[in-house]
């Protein structure tokens, strides 16, 4: 369907190709609904016929409840066969091997944020929050796996990885949406979610807001990078080099 | 028995009169819808050309373009699309529908009245206080819509807001209180449940469905109002920090808010919408003289429709983070709801199949009705998959999706109710050449308005938002369809000029529509003292196209 972003994301493929089957039978139903209506207003003739008692149980029957089966038999299909897109992607846990970023909403922005070598994310803290002070997610300085933590305004991903984003927020409900990647999640403060994906095909996708937060919302927008595994580690290197320097001066 | 309707009543402001109450309803309706197309068309406007600055006002800033937002689903879902519906419609034909003499609970259905013009004022003052109105929408999520520090308009403006809801909720409860007691307790003798209007059936469903989700929507806005001023965490989470400050933390959670809104929220579009699909059933019939086939499957629809309408919220929330399993749970019921709802639909395309259709205003109308409800309502069962979902949520796909299942059908059927019961309060008809152009020019201009609207959702371009270009400019291609969609939204607004024109011309210079303008059955056009009957609604039939068929009033008693 070429009206929708371009997709980078493994899932994307059939969700575009589902979505597509789905509208072009919806239009299709829409044109002849459209179609019979309007032949219905500029008919001249009346049609008696169909009206008399003894015909009327079977019209009934061939004039609503057949294309009432139809209609209940094409809403079953639809449920099949999404639901074998949900279960696939949200009714299972993330692999194992999948790259964990945190995922953080504050107005007007978006933070994401990755463990570090030792895989485990640092302590949070809501009082130690000092965007200033380039601590804006209130990471506890004293917790021995905060010191590698890289936490980033740009979304850098290796292509061909699952991905295990967790989902929070600091303030207020936000939406977090990459068209591109064909995925959609709030993030609820208060509470952490999750989401996996695999994104495919390297290159710029911009992330958006879906959910109002604020006079700043439509401008709460920020970028992810698919990356080949050797430039995602190239980057990763150097922020953490840079993350140590930075531990040096101090 | 036979005096023209104008001679016998009166129009009075402080009354539990229900006719006359139906008109103040109108009125109030109508001081709405004026003002919240008007703030649509402002965001409109301010879409495409962002530089303009409106007269007396200026460029609105980002937090004033969400306070139209906020305002105009505020305004448009309670005030229009619940007012004119379930409360001004039911009080103009509803107790003569049934043969009753007045509504039951008379006093309490006029203070409904009062109470909904006290919630329409306490809202708009939320535009006059420092910061103005709110901005976190008309579903006011917290933790936006719980600390005055989330944004402007989120102090006085959002308390406003909630004490408007909350009565808002008081006012629907009370008139559906009423109607149903009217409904169950005073219908004319003969007039069994078997004999009922699709639009009394339909409004036993809708006040059903307001007693029943008003009352979560009333609790929700008190919680919330306690959270802000009294100290309790019903939505409050822990660790919240605001632009960098701790605020008061909590222990509860804003998804309670979310299941407790849509709760509400998700019945509401079946109480603004039942009571049109009665009515258009009711003109399907009259105006192709032809019973309504299966009455008792439009019953069943229409009543399992109110039923499964209480439990498909969750389709609101899919990317919430609420638990997969509920989704797929959500879904199904969705997907259940969308079979009686397909069914009312075949019953009115194979209705317009049978008899001679006479295709006056009223008539034009409801087959608009019946193209948007199809319209809208073939893209819901691909948004009730939580996989779809999942990209189309909060784009401009869903907000095509209800305004044209939700508003323009809704409104249509307004329209329709509007130019058929227009001779009950007046004795004349409004002006058929006006009724066309504006039925004609309505209906392009809407598809104009929400058809392209599917394609920039599509596209990925979200709700809410003032302006399309910012750091992420790949909406700019959709400016062109944008600018197609404000001029058609500029054509629908104006093209209600010729309605509203036509109402206040017809008053007097209306063609005399008699006492039965359009040969209809039901007992609204033969107002008696003591009905009794023993015929259903609609006995239309062969032979029968242009007297007044069988009417529901017995002929020995009149």
């Amino acid at each position: 369907m070429h009206w929708l972003p371009p997709n980078g994301a493994l899932h994307g493929v059939a969700l575009d190709h589902l979505l597509g089957r789905y509208l072009s039978i919806m239009f299709w139903l829409f044109l002849a609904a459209q179609v019979l209506i309007l032949a219905a207003m500029f008919r001249r003739r009346s049609n008696p016929g169909a009206a008399r008692r003894g015909q009327s149980t079977r019209v009934f029957l061939a004039a609503e409840l057949l294309p009432l089966l139809a209609i209940s038999g094409l809403f079953a299909w639809m449920i099949f066969t999404s639901h074998h897109l949900w279960a696939a992607r949200r009714e299972v846990a993330a692999e194992a091997q999948a790259l964990p970023v945190e995922v953080t909403g504050v107005q007007f922005q978006w933070y994401f944020r990755y463990p570090g070598a030792d895989g485990v994310y640092g302590a949070l803290h809501p009082e130690l929050v000092n965007a200033p002070a380039g601590n804006p997610l209130g990471l506890d300085p004293q917790d021995r796996h905060s010191a590698d933590d890289i936490v980033s305004s740009i979304l850098m991903l290796p292509a061909n990885r699952p991905v295990n984003l967790t989902l929070r927020s600091q303030d207020v409900i936000h939406g977090f949406f990459i068209p591109g990647m064909r995925l959609k999640q709030d993030t609820i403060p208060g509470m952490q979610s999750h989401l996996t994906f695999t994104p495919e095909t390297p290159g710029d996708y911009p992330i958006l807001c879906t959910q109002v937060c604020g006079l700043g919302h439509a401008r709460m927008q920020a970028r992810l990078r698919v990356l080949s595994q050797m430039d995602y580690n190239r980057w990763f290197s150097a922020r953490e080099r840079a993350l140590r320097a930075a531990e040096a001066t101090r | 028995m036979t005096t023209p309707t104008s001679d016998r009543w009166r129009f009075r402001v402080f009354t539990t009169d229900h006719r006359s109450l139906a008109i103040l309803y109108l009125l109030l309706a109508l001081a709405a819808v004026i003002l919240g197309t008007l703030l649509s068309l402002a965001m409109r406007i301010h879409r495409i050309w962002p530089a303009y600055a409106f007269p007396w006002f200026g460029v609105p800033s980002p937090e004033q373009y969400l306070a139209l937002v906020t305002m105009h689903g505020t305004l448009m879902v309670f005030f229009v699309l619940t007012v004119v519906p379930q409360s001004a419609f039911p009080n103009l034909v509803l107790p003569d529908q049934l043969g009753a003499a007045r509504m039951a609970l008379p006093r309490l259905n006029a203070a409904a009245f009062w109470i909904s013009l006290i919630s329409l004022l306490v809202l708009l003052a939320a535009f006059a206080v420092p910061q103005g109105a709110p901005i976190s929408g008309w579903t006011s999520y917290p933790p936006l819509s719980a600390f005055a520090a989330a944004g402007p308009g989120q102090g006085t403006g959002m308390d406003l807001w909630l004490v408007s809801i909350a009565l808002f909720c008081i006012a629907a409860m009370a008139s559906s209180i009423s109607f149903l007691a009217t409904i169950f307790f005073r219908r004319a003798q003969g007039m069994r449940f078997s004999r009922l209007p699709l639009t009394v059936w339909s409004w036993i469903a809708s006040s059903g469905l307001t007693v029943t989700a008003f009352i979560v929507l009333f609790a929700a806005a008190v919680m919330l109002l306690a959270d802000r001023h009294l100290g309790t965490s019903f939505f409050l989470p822990a660790g919240e920090v605001i632009n960098g400050i701790r605020q008061r933390p909590g222990t509860g959670s804003p998804m309670l808010w979310l299941h407790l809104f849509w709760f509400f929220g998700h019945p509401e579009v079946y109480i603004s919408i039942l009571p049109g699909m009665g009515l258009a059933s009711s003109i399907l019939a009259n105006f192709t003289r032809r019973p309504v086939p299966a009455y008792g499957l439009m019953v069943g629809a229409t009543l399992a429709i109110g039923f499964l309408g209480l439990g498909v919220w969750g389709h609101h929330i899919f990317v919430s983070g609420m638990n997969p399993y509920a989704g797929t749970a959500f879904g199904l019921t969705t997907i259940a709801i969308a079979v009686p709802s397909s069914a009312e639909v075949l019953t009115w395309l194979a209705m317009l199949f049978r008899g001679r259709m006479r295709l006056d205003t009223p008539m034009l109308f409801t087959l608009g009705f019946v193209s948007f409800f199809i319209a809208g309502g073939l893209t819901g069962p691909v948004l009730a998959q939580p996989a779809l979902d999942s990209y189309l949520h909060n784009t401009f796909f869903v907000v095509a999706h209800f305004h044209l299942v939700m508003a323009m059908a809704g409104v249509f059927t307004i329209f329709a109710g509007i130019y058929y019961w227009y001779p009950l309060l007046t004795g004349r008809r409004m002006n058929e050449m006006l009724g066309k152009l504006h039925f004609w020019i309505s209906v392009i201009a809407a598809y104009g308005t929400f058809f392209p609207m599917h394609y920039a959702g599509l596209a990925g371009e979200p709700r809410h938002y003032a302006q399309l270009t910012g750091p992420v400019e790949s909406f700019a291609s959709l400016i062109p369809v944008e600018r197609g969609i404000t001029w058609s939204a500029l054509t629908l607004a104006a093209v209600q000029f010729v309605f509203l024109f036509n109402i206040f011309w017809s008053i007097r210079r209306g063609a005399p529509a008699g006492e039965n303008p359009w040969n209809a059955t039901t007992f609204e056009w033969s107002p008696i003292a003591h009905p009794i009957t023993s015929n259903g609604p609609y006995d239309y039939g062969p032979g029968m196209e242009t007297e007044a068929s069988c009417p529901q009033r017995q002929p020995s008693s009149s």
